[in-house]
């Protein structure tokens, strides 16, 4: 018989992982695979607030990296620094002003995740949200092959890019808020970036790339929970060492 | 703030761009520039690198901010910048297939449109990466013209491909304005090019330095205005 509690945790990672291979797809052609660093760093005060007064994480990380996007375009109008260099400067002051209110036996908790607390409510919730993410993942991700490709002959071709980047930076927001649950703020950049490498190497075509990306994510989030329950190592660290087996399994049938 | 392209009704002209000044980042790239465009014209830009040739085509789409005027009388314009796909070609594992579905176009006009460029159906599943440039070449232009466009903006559409690529591209994009009845708004350093296709010339380096049919505008005089050194001149037969 499963335990309960682990049936929850595969639900979710499963699903997170699915939605966050699936855009990391999109990420890894927008040569964006590594913001998904400094953006699961940026809600780590967001962490260290709902740890402290008891409320969801993903709530927390959502409001802040509302916020910190906030600071980071009005920086850019007032100082026209490149946005590299101001979400560099946002980042690593949330880190460094999380670690001044951060209680120390939560520190674990906030950097590599924890999924010891999942309760149906919060595991229904995220399975939701991640269908629904993927969903609008699905409804843009032509279009935003299309941007990719050549922004100019998208704006020739009469696409609304401001629309199509906006939806895809709401769905990036969500899936970096949903994938700390599983991984913490620190190790955010794996959960996108290492399915949509694997699936980059095993497909032939944009349709096995793109759901390639989500079936590696979510088969990896499956083998994480495993490996979690029998050798009894942290979930996060789990679900990305998984994730690069199956990357360097994809290395060896890598396809042309 | 991009500026609303106007477009006129009921004209024999394609295109009229009155004063058009761009900027960009406090430099002036294109300043006070006018010409017009007949429907069924080949227009040809030319200029030396940083001109603003691209700018201006860019302008044109209104992919880009600008000053003046330009009024469009066309029903469906496509474009094809320099190099850009030929460069972006790796990103994604893209099919033949993948790349027309960016444009929702069903399989038996995908095969219209391979076959109108001398390409084989057998392509259709294979990778763009795995294309020669040659026949990525052609596939840009076929994906360019498979939503039937009557007017074509191409910004050095042979750029790095050999002297007999160029001329088959140049044969196809001509084969089409013909059948097509097409007006073509071409970007090119080749002056050969500009004899053996164009109806009207402009020469740009910032500004309109000349504008007409090849024989009035391309004198030699114009010609070391506009790249600051002789350049040779030579007639096509086109000219007479």
């Amino acid at each position: 018989m499963v335990d309960e509690k682990i049936l929850l945790a595969i639900l979710m990672t499963t699903s997170i992982g699915a939605v966050a291979g699936y855009l990391g797809t999109l990420m890894l052609s927008k040569r964006m695979s590594l913001v998904g660093g400094p953006l699961g760093h940026l809600t780590l005060p967001g962490i260290t607030i709902a740890l402290l007064y008891g409320f969801d994480v993903s709530i927390g990380a959502f409001i802040m990296l509302t916020l910190a996007i906030i600071l980071i375009w009005l920086f850019e109008k007032r100082t026209k620094l490149p946005l590299e260099t101001l979400t560099a400067i946002v980042f690593t002051s949330s880190v460094a002003v999380a670690f001044l209110y951060l209680p120390d036996e939560e520190v674990e908790q906030a950097l590599i995740g924890d999924i010891s607390q999942l309760t149906l409510i919060t595991t229904t919730l995220s399975v939701l949200l991640s269908i629904a993410v993927f969903f609008l993942v699905k409804k843009i991700y032509k279009k935003m092959v299309f941007i990719t490709f050549s922004e100019d002959i998208a704006k020739s071709e009469k696409i609304n890019i401001d629309k199509y980047n906006l939806i895809y930076l709401i769905a990036v927001a969500l899936v970096i808020g949903l994938g700390i649950r599983i991984v913490g703020s620190l190790l955010t950049a794996a959960i996108v970036a290492i399915p949509a490498a694997t699936s980059r190497n095993l497909s032939i075509n944009l349709k096995q790339y793109a759901y390639g990306g989500a079936i590696a994510g979510g088969l990896a989030g499956l083998l994480g929970i495993v490996i979690f329950q029998h050798f009894s190592i942290s979930a996060g660290p789990a679900v990305i060492i998984s994730s690069t087996g199956l990357f360097l399994f994809s290395t060896v049938f890598k396809r042309t | 703030m991009f500026k609303k392209i106007i477009t006129m009704e009921n004209n024999h002209l394609a295109l009229r761009v009155k004063n058009l000044t761009v900027e960009l980042n406090n430099q002036k790239i294109i300043e006070d520039l006018s010409f017009e465009v007949k429907k069924g014209e080949t227009l040809v830009v030319l200029g030396p690198n940083g001109a603003g040739k691209t700018t201006l085509l860019r302008a044109l789409l209104g992919i880009i901010p600008y000053k003046g005027e330009v009024i469009w009388s066309v029903k469906n314009t496509s474009y094809l910048p320099p190099n850009e796909l030929m460069q972006r070609k790796e990103i994604l594992p893209l099919t033949v297939e993948d790349f027309y579905s960016l444009k929702e176009i069903g399989k038996e006009k995908i095969f219209q449109s391979l076959k109108s460029v001398g390409l084989e159906e057998s392509l259709f599943k294979k990778r763009i990466a795995n294309l020669s440039t040659g026949q990525f070449q052609r596939l840009g232009i076929a994906w360019s013209l498979v939503d039937n466009p009557d007017t074509l903006l191409f910004d050095e559409p042979t750029s790095g491909i050999d002297i007999g690529g160029t001329e088959t591209i140049y044969s196809l994009l001509h084969e089409f304005w013909e059948k097509q009845k097409l007006t073509i708004i071409l970007v090119t350093h080749d002056l050969s090019v500009v004899w053996e296709h164009a109806d009207n010339v402009i020469c740009l380096n910032k500004t309109g330095l000349c504008y007409g049919t090849p024989s009035v505008a391309l004198t030699t005089e114009n010609l070391k205005q506009l790249y600051g050194v002789g350049v040779k001149y030579y007639k096509h037969k086109r000219d007479g």
